[in-house]
């Protein structure tokens, strides 16, 4: 008797990881077809953007301003690609819930669900362009080194970590203030400033480097740098990166924790 | 695990507040602090719902009936775990499939298909079990012509009839419906009945919330009448019918 319901216990959480491994690829295969439905260039958009991001900031800045760094545009490209997960998750979580309300108010299920899933499919973009940065690599006669195998998805592991509690964080809070995506938007623009993208972390005086660790993206964006750019991690950089993540999940789940139950009543 | 009971409140309320202070967003807070301060601490709650309590056994169908406002569709929520009771105790034994709107997780830019798979999940099932009954949910829809165009071009009745279709082939222990069937035409309404009695015959828990007293008294066991977030009376369903008949034309 007793074995058996263990196994039924068993059976009923494998079926639950089971379940909720569906429903993670139904809401993203969902995210998926909807953002590309109607449009032709579909997995093009994605990369276009950080790519002409990357080609108008190595002509301002490496022409006309003559910023001492080898390779400036790969540098770029080594920055920008995970930046765009950032700010596309900073500002795709104002909807995240919002853009479910009758989901939310008439179906029960993990909420959670729809941050993760927003993140995944970031993910998936993000690894869809990581061949135009190796592309760019090999251009510069650099290519990628044995330490990805393992580097890459550890620090796929840390983003997709610290985005989902960053969604979690910015859609609950935006539940209860429907102004937030300004002062977010706001804030993703300063804080691309205040991480080393456009400019190399060794630029910033030595009374500043605080910021690096201050700056909740700074680290995580230095490590795919480092990955993409110099070939090797720093492990300070990385173990902030890891800390800040921890701190994103846990402030993004606490927030999203307590307010859980009110959401079909306010959305 | 082996009562006879399938849903159970005890004493539960619900209270909204209304016009919350934050919901004008950050900035009006920040500029208003005072002011904002002060109505935070002086709103008054709603009361959605008063110390309501009742049992519904397995299998039964019980009918939910009241006027606008009076608490019914609040009720099925906190049955169906979207809400969280202010006051009180709300048990369920089984797997929930609320229908308290048809199609509330369909999108509309996927096709009939996808948005069979995409709702059976959100409803609760797994991929493979959502697969397994695509073929009869198309089946018992009707839709077969249009199943892989987008939903965008159904029309209201045919999305109607996919989210029914979607709920009713999900086995669900417990099924919530909330006045859904006043959309789709004459057939399509009596088939949904079939399956409604179908599902009682199976043993299927039924809460069904409806302003058409005579389907009511057709589909339940019993019928609770609920006036101003208070469960009012709850029993045979002529009597009760007749009791909510009685108040509409006082009023």
């Amino acid at each position: 008797m007793a074995i058996l319901s263990t196994f039924a216990a068993t059976q009923t959480r494998s079926r639950a990881l089971v379940y909720y491994r569906d429903l993670v690829l139904v809401l993203l295969a969902k995210e998926f077809k909807v953002r590309y439905k109607n449009t032709f260039m579909g997995y093009a958009w994605s990369v276009l953007h950080p790519l002409v991001l990357a080609l108008i900031f190595s002509l301002f800045f490496s022409v006309f301003v003559r910023l001492q760094v080898p390779d400036y545009t790969l540098y770029l490209m080594a920055g920008l690609f995970p930046w765009q997960w950032v700010s596309n998750t900073c500002f795709g979580a104002n909807g995240y819930f919002l853009s479910n309300a009758s989901l939310i108010k008439k179906v029960r299920f993990q909420r959670w669900m729809l941050v993760l899933s927003g993140v995944l499919n970031e993910a998936i973009h993000f690894v869809c362009s990581l061949p135009v940065v190796i592309g760019f690599m090999l251009y510069y006669s650099k290519s990628p080194e044995w330490n990805w195998l393992w580097a890459v998805p550890l620090l796929l592991g840390i983003q997709i970590v610290m985005m989902t509690g960053v969604g979690l964080f910015i859609g609950t809070c935006n539940l209860f203030f429907r102004d937030l995506e300004r002062l977010v938007s706001l804030l993703v623009q300063l804080l691309f400033y205040l991480t080393p993208i456009v400019y190399t972390a060794d630029m910033i005086p030595p009374g500043y480097t605080w910021l690096l660790y201050a700056n909740p993206f700074a680290a995580l964006i230095v490590c795919w740098q480092d990955l993409f750019y110099a070939g090797a991690l720093t492990p300070a950089f990385l173990a902030t990166a890891a800390a800040w993540s921890a701190a994103w999940a846990l402030m993004g789940g606490c927030v999203y924790a307590c307010k859980v139950w009110r959401f079909a009543e306010i959305v | 695990m082996f009562n006879d009971v399938a849903i159970r409140l005890r004493g539960v309320s619900k209270r909204y507040y209304l016009g919350s202070p934050v919901g004008e967003g950050f900035k009006h807070l920040i500029l208003h602090l005072p002011s904002q301060i002060k109505a935070l601490r002086q709103r008054r709650p709603f009361h959605a719902l008063t110390d309501v309590s009742f049992d519904v056994r397995r299998g039964e169908c019980v009918s939910l009936i009241g006027r606008n406002g009076a608490g019914k569709s609040t009720t099925l929520s906190l049955i169906a775990g979207v809400l969280r009771a202010s006051a009180g105790k709300v048990e369920t034994y089984g797997r929930i499939c609320p229908l308290l709107e048809l199609g509330a997780g369909f999108n509309h830019q996927l096709t009939g298909r996808e948005n069979i798979l995409l709702n059976g999940v959100l409803l609760g099932l797994t991929r493979r079990e959502v697969r397994q009954r695509t073929a009869q949910i198309i089946e018992f829809s009707e839709l077969h012509d249009f199943i892989d165009a987008p939903l965008r071009t159904y029309s209201s009745g045919m999305v109607v009839r996919l989210g029914f279709s979607v709920a009713v082939h999900l086995d669900p222990d417990i099924l919530l419906i909330d006045e859904v069937l006043a959309v789709g035409d004459a057939r399509f309404r009596t088939k949904c009945f079939e399956r409604m009695e179908h599902f009682r015959r199976r043993g299927t828990t039924m809460i069904f919330v409806s302003h058409d007293t005579g389907s009511v008294s057709r589909i339940s066991d019993r019928v609770a009448l609920f006036d101003a977030g208070r469960l009012i009376d709850i029993g045979e369903p002529g009597r009760i019918i007749d009791a909510y008949q009685q108040r509409s034309l006082a009023a």
